[in-house]
This record gives structure tokens, sequence and C-alpha cells, in this order.
């Protein structure tokens, strides 16, 4: 069943987008995936759960809102935003589901570590308001048209994103120890 | 106590003398108004996390801290002692730090819990500070994560023991 | 002639007594009706999700108690669940039925501590003190089989870290009957109460669509007519072995949340008496899950989520393959929940503001990480 909606995710999102953004493992042609080792695939299930793997460019409030209001998804319910920060990259992933039906997606987009920047669907999905802040806050990841981007947990006044992989504690120079 | 400035004894009524001995004693001033105070601390509702619940656990039917005198209040204008109840953050500091100037004198503070009292768990959480001795100067602390409502009892019974041997002119926890 | 009026900036916390902890709100009032209302939050602020980082995967679970610290144990589990997942463990069946147990009795003491705590914001005491009585009754149980009694640190990767002590499982089911008995009481003098109905029917209406929007779960959503509960909607542990309601109502004001939430401490009840007869003896935890220092999932993510007294808890755990995660990311369902006051406060009488907020059951640990 996992399956065939991935399918029908995958279809839907390529009509939408208006090219092959997502794909399976590209295994017809072997001369390519040598050259191409890197190449990862870009929909599959993850513990029986379909996931999709955006690049930042493709995301937009115009596929968001086909995920919500599509007949077949109605994915209505987000459930929750992870900001991960990767050496090489910086990647947002969204837990979507069917309040009704009980689906489930996750979404990653992946966004480059400089200049991090994911379109908000906080004006899709209302949840993301305090969820995006809370990753802007501690990750530095931008949210273009969110309508409050300002920290939320720490002060304003404070200095870097914590969550960062190359963000050092030191308590010392914070003054709190 | 003996009783000084009474030594021709055998010019008193036995009876009145048994009654001064019984219904009359002296204390210093200090000595009054530190028992007084020890007989209803009041502390400042000041909940910060999880050791929150554990005070007004104890406050609560069970332990009963009404017994004591020590009563909640909401306003920081009405207390005697704030008893801190869980993690200070960075950001809560300032704050913390301006309900202590508001509370009218004199004042007393309970670190409650391992946060309070050194950071405890999230010694090394970036935005915590490491002790509520670095914004507030600490009476008695009370260790424990969270501490049970037994031990803040106890801790409240240092206090009082703190202020009963102060005002007798002796120094406590100094050194 | 027109007399020119302007509107009037409120603060509110952060130290609140009816906020039970550090939370801040500022609302904005033209007279006696509430414009514009902005959470602020980050008072209690710990780095959790950083600490995670630098610890071995069990050592991360007290923290985990730390969030939600009226329902720790859900807390345990829902992590312990994600990191199962990633390394594709079974857990003994015993340790199951343990596990829905203590996460059953914690679920009752945190319902309980909302129950006596609201009704003190609202102006009445005395059900403070009864609901503290019984929530002692609910810690004494944990506390015997855990060792502490709210911070547990209990439900380990791959099982639990006590067995039941001998006759505990009997003292659960002679409490269960003592729980239900005063809360029955509690609920014939309270819930009919003319002055307390006067003050929640009708107020703080939530409506399908705000619940869907804003990504609010448990008690909440359930009190709007919509039938979310993790246990039914993807049933974790063994909760699909139980017989057990998952009660709605259509009405959305606050006194649907509080009617919801005294029948779930019923359904928990129910649950509570089920597992204890149906436990089956075993073991408690699997050999691989006591070496923790050999805890390594292999490369991947795992989300998993469960139904706390607050609403949906998840955590997004991903793995790299040494033996500390990536990263942990926790879903708390208090800090989304929490975002709806912007929007449910705004047309609401300043009077209700207390009545509204309470009904929310929020905990700041968990809105704050």
């Amino acid at each position: 069943m996992s399956q065939e909606l991935l399918n029908t995710i995958v279809e839907k999102v390529n009509k939408t987008v208006g090219k092959e953004v997502l794909f399976f493992k590209p295994a017809e042609d072997e001369e390519q995936t040598e050259e191409k080792e890197e190449v990862e695939e870009t929909a599959k299930l993850n513990f029986g759960k379909p996931m999709i793997i955006l690049d930042s460019g493709d995301w937009n409030l115009t596929l968001a809102k086909m995920l919500r209001d599509d007949s077949d998804l109605g994915f209505d319910f987000l459930s929750c935003v992870t900001g991960v920060d990767y050496d090489e990259h910086m990647e947002v992933i969204y837990n979507l589901y069917n309040s009704e039906k009980i689906y489930y997606l996750y979404v990653k987009v992946k966004t480059p570590r400089e200049k991090a920047s994911v379109v908000s669907v906080e004006s899709v999905w209302k949840s993301a308001d305090y969820m995006e802040r809370e990753i802007y806050d501690l990750l530095g990841i931008d949210f273009p048209g969110h309508w409050n981007l300002k920290r939320i947990l720490l002060q304003d006044e404070w200095e870097g994103h914590p969550l960062r992989k190359d963000y050092v504690t030191d308590k010392k120079a914070l003054g709190l120890d | 106590m003996e009783l000084k400035g009474f030594r021709d004894t055998e010019q008193y009524d036995p009876r009145v003398l048994e009654d001064v001995k019984r219904s009359v004693f002296f204390t210093k001033v200090e000595q009054l108004k530190a028992w007084s105070r020890t007989t209803s601390l009041w502390p400042l509702s000041f909940g910060l996390a999880c050791c929150a619940i554990e005070m007004m656990g104890t406050g609560a039917a069970r332990y009963d801290f009404d017994r004591f005198g020590v009563i909640f209040r909401a306003s920081p204008r009405h207390s005697d002692v704030m008893i801190v109840a869980g993690t200070v953050t960075s950001k809560m500091a300032p704050v913390l730090r301006t309900l202590y100037d508001q509370m009218p004198e004199p004042r007393y503070v309970i670190s409650m819990g391992s946060c309070a009292t050194c950071g405890g768990p999230y010694k090394e959480a970036y935005s915590v500070v490491n002790g509520v001795d670095k914004v507030v100067p600490v009476d008695v602390y009370v260790p424990g994560c969270p501490p049970t409502p037994p031990a803040l009892l106890d801790g409240v019974e240092l206090l009082r023991e703190k202020i009963r041997r102060e005002a007798k002119g002796e120094k406590v926890g100094q050194e | 002639m027109s007399i020119k009026t302007e509107t009037m900036t409120l603060n509110m916390g952060p130290q609140h007594p009816s906020t039970h902890g550090v939370f801040r709100l500022l609302v904005e009032v033209d007279g006696e009706t509430i414009t514009k209302a902005e959470p602020i939050m980050g008072y209690l602020h710990r780095g959790s999700e950083k600490l995670a980082e630098r610890f071995l995967y069990t050592q991360f679970i007290p923290y985990t108690d730390r969030l939600d610290y009226m329902n720790a144990m859900t807390n345990n589990y829902v992590y312990c669940s994600a990191i199962e997942r990633l390394l594709e463990w079974e857990v003994p069946e015993r340790a199951e039925y343990l596990r829905v147990i203590v996460m059953e009795l914690n679920r009752i003491a945190s319902h309980l501590v909302w129950w006596g705590t609201y009704l003190l914001d609202i102006g009445a005491l005395s059900p403070f003190l009864y609901a503290f009585r019984d929530r002692d009754h609910c810690l004494d149980l944990l506390n015997e089989i855990s060792g502490a009694r709210m911070t547990f640190n209990y439900v380990r990767i791959g099982g639990v870290k006590w067995d039941a002590p001998e006759g505990w499982v009997d003292r659960v089911k002679e409490k269960v009957k003592v729980l239900r008995e005063n809360i029955n009481e509690y609920d014939t003098l309270v819930t009919g109460n003319e002055i307390f109905q006067s003050r929640t029917i009708g107020v703080g209406k939530l409506s399908k669509e705000q619940i869907l929007d804003w990504g609010i779960s448990g008690p909440l959503a359930r009190a709007s007519g919509l039938k979310m509960d993790v246990r039914k909607d993807e049933p974790y542990s063994v909760y699909d072995r139980f017989d057990f309601d998952i009660p709605t109502r259509e009405e959305g004001d606050v006194y649907a949340r509080y009617k919801v939430r005294i029948d779930e401490l019923y359904e928990s009840l129910k649950i509570i008496e089920q597992a204890c007869e149906q436990i089956p003896d075993g073991d408690i935890i699997t050999k691989k899950g006591q070496r923790i220092m050999m805890i390594k999932p292999p490369a991947g993510e795992a989300y998993t989520r469960a139904e706390a007294s607050k609403g949906e808890i998840g955590v997004y755990a991903i793995s790299n393959g040494k033996n500390k995660p990536y990263r942990i990311k926790l879903r708390r369902p208090s800090f989304v929940n929490v975002a709806i006051l912007q929007d449910l406060l705004v047309g609401q009488n300043i009077q209700n503001l207390v009545a509204i907020f309470g009904s929310l059951d929020i905990v700041l640990g968990e809105v704050d990480a």
C-alpha cells in the first residue's frame, strides 16, 4: 500500500513541478550509474513510510498546497518540522500525515549550508509557524515568506546558532559559568 | 535561664517566684524577630521547572507546607523567601534578579534541585546558568533532581535553623 | 463627537501564578476585548537537543524525563522506541506490558495535576489538594518500580530497567479501584457545578479546521470532534490488545476539553486493569539492550510518535552509525499547541484569558525544550 502511495506521490509531484525531480533507483542505465555514483534515489520507503527528497529550488508553495489539497493525498496535518545540519548541506524535514486515512509522508528539503533558505510553508500549514521559527533560531535556516521570523527560544541578541555542528559552547565566554 | 538581679530570693513569695520562672523569659529583640520570622516564612511561588511540581506537591495535602507557616505568595512584595525551583537560564536570570530585588528585607533564597545549585544535568548546555548563586546569594541548597518533598521540608528547616543562629550572632555557612 | 480610544498592552509573566512556570504572554486589550496575543517563551530553554549529540544513546533518556515532567514515562518510551526502530529490535512482551502500565499511571497523574491546578486557576482551591493526594497514589507506585517520583529514567532501549517488585501488580489493581472511586467523586463534585460551568461552557471555542491547521493534537483535538489518538491510529507497544474508547466531544470549548480529560482518566484505568490481567512472565530487556556502550544503530533515520497526556509527542532520530546520536529532534506537543493562543485569544474577554490558557494544559519544560 505504501509503495502505491509513493508512486502516486512521485507522479503528482513530478507533474506539479514540471520535470522529473523524483525518481527511484536509477538502475536502468548501467553506464550512467557508474559515472554518477553519488546519485541518490529521491523517492523511497523509510521504515515502510514514503519519503521524498527535494532540492530547495523545487520546493515551493504550489507543491505544498498540492500535497495538502489533492483529493488522493490530502496531507492536512503537519506533525513535525526538523532541521538538520550535515557538514556539506542543511536539510529541513517535514512529517506530514492525512488525518482521516492515516497516510504518512516525509518530505526532505535540501539546501546549501551557506545562505541556507527554504520557502516557508507557514501559510499552508499554520503549525509550521513556531517550528520554523525554532529552526531559524537554533540552526539559522532562513524561511522567506514567514510572517514573523525572529528568535523564539533564545534572546534576541544571542550570537550564533547553537544546533549547528560547528557551534562551540563556551560557557565562560557567555558568562554562565 | 538563671535570673540575674534576683539574688535575694528569700524576700519573694516562693509561689510568685515559681510563676515568674514559668512565664517570664529574657531574650534579645533580634532573637524575638528571628523567632517570629521562622514561624511564618512566606515563599514566593516561583516555579521554574520540574522542581516546581514537587514544590507544589509539598504544598498540597500530603506534606502540607502550611503547618510550618509556609504559605505561597504570588507577589514578591509579600514574600520572605524565594525557592528557586528549577533550571535558571540566561534568559530568565535577569528576571529572577529583578524579582529578588523586589522582595523586602530580610530575604532568603533556597536553591532547590541540582539545576539551581550548579547546573545539574544541564551543566554543559549553552543557555543554562551554572548555579543560581551567580545571580542571587543563596542560603540553603537542597540536593536532588528533583528533591522529594521531605527534602524540601528539610531545606526549610535548615533555613529556620540558620535564621535562629544568625540572630544569636553566630556566623552560619560562611567559609 | 467620537471619543478617541487607545488599546492597552498588558504583560503577563514570566512569573505569574497561573502559568505554572515561566511563560510570558503579551496581550493587547481594547477595553475588555483582546485584540492581539503574543506568547513569548524560551525562559526555560535548556538545549536538550544539543546535549543529545554529546551523550551515548542511553544517557539521553534522563533528559527526556525533564521535557514534560508531568508525563515522563511516555517521553522515555517515545525516545526509546525511535532508537529501537533504528536498531530493528524486538522488545520482550513483559517489558511492553510494564511500559503500558507505567505510561497510563503517569497519564493519570498528569491529568490529575492539570485538573487540580486548572480549578485553582479559575478560583477553586480544594480540588488542588485532592488532586495531589491522588497523584501521590500514582507516584508511590511508580516510585516503587523505578526509584523516582517524577523523573523516572525507567524505560530503556530494548525494554525496561527494573522488573516489577513482588506484589506490585496486585497493588496497582487495588489502587485502580481507589482511584476510580475518587475520580468519580471529583467528577460529581465539580463537573456539575454551576459556577464552573458558566465559566467554561462556550468559552474559547476551537473548530476542526483550526485544529488541523495549527497541528493541535491530544485532548484539545478530541474536544473539537477529531478522533485523533496515536494509540488507535497507529497502535504502538501493545495498545492494540486492549479494549478502550477514545472520548471525543463536538463542542470544542473549554468545558469539552475538561470533559475529555476526565473521561480519559477512566479509559486509562480500564487499560491498566486489562494490562494487569494480561501481563505475562519473561524477560524485561533484550540481551543487547543491557550493553549500553554497544548500542550503535545503523545509519538512518526514524520518526516515532506516541500519545502523551498533552498530545502527540514525536522523536526524529538520525543516526550515523556511531554510538552517539547525530541529531535528535523532539516534537513537543505543548510547543505546537501553545501557538494557537495567537489565534484563540483574539476577540475573547480578558477575564477568560486564564480559563482558556489553563485549558491548553501546557508544560513549560516541553515548550522550551
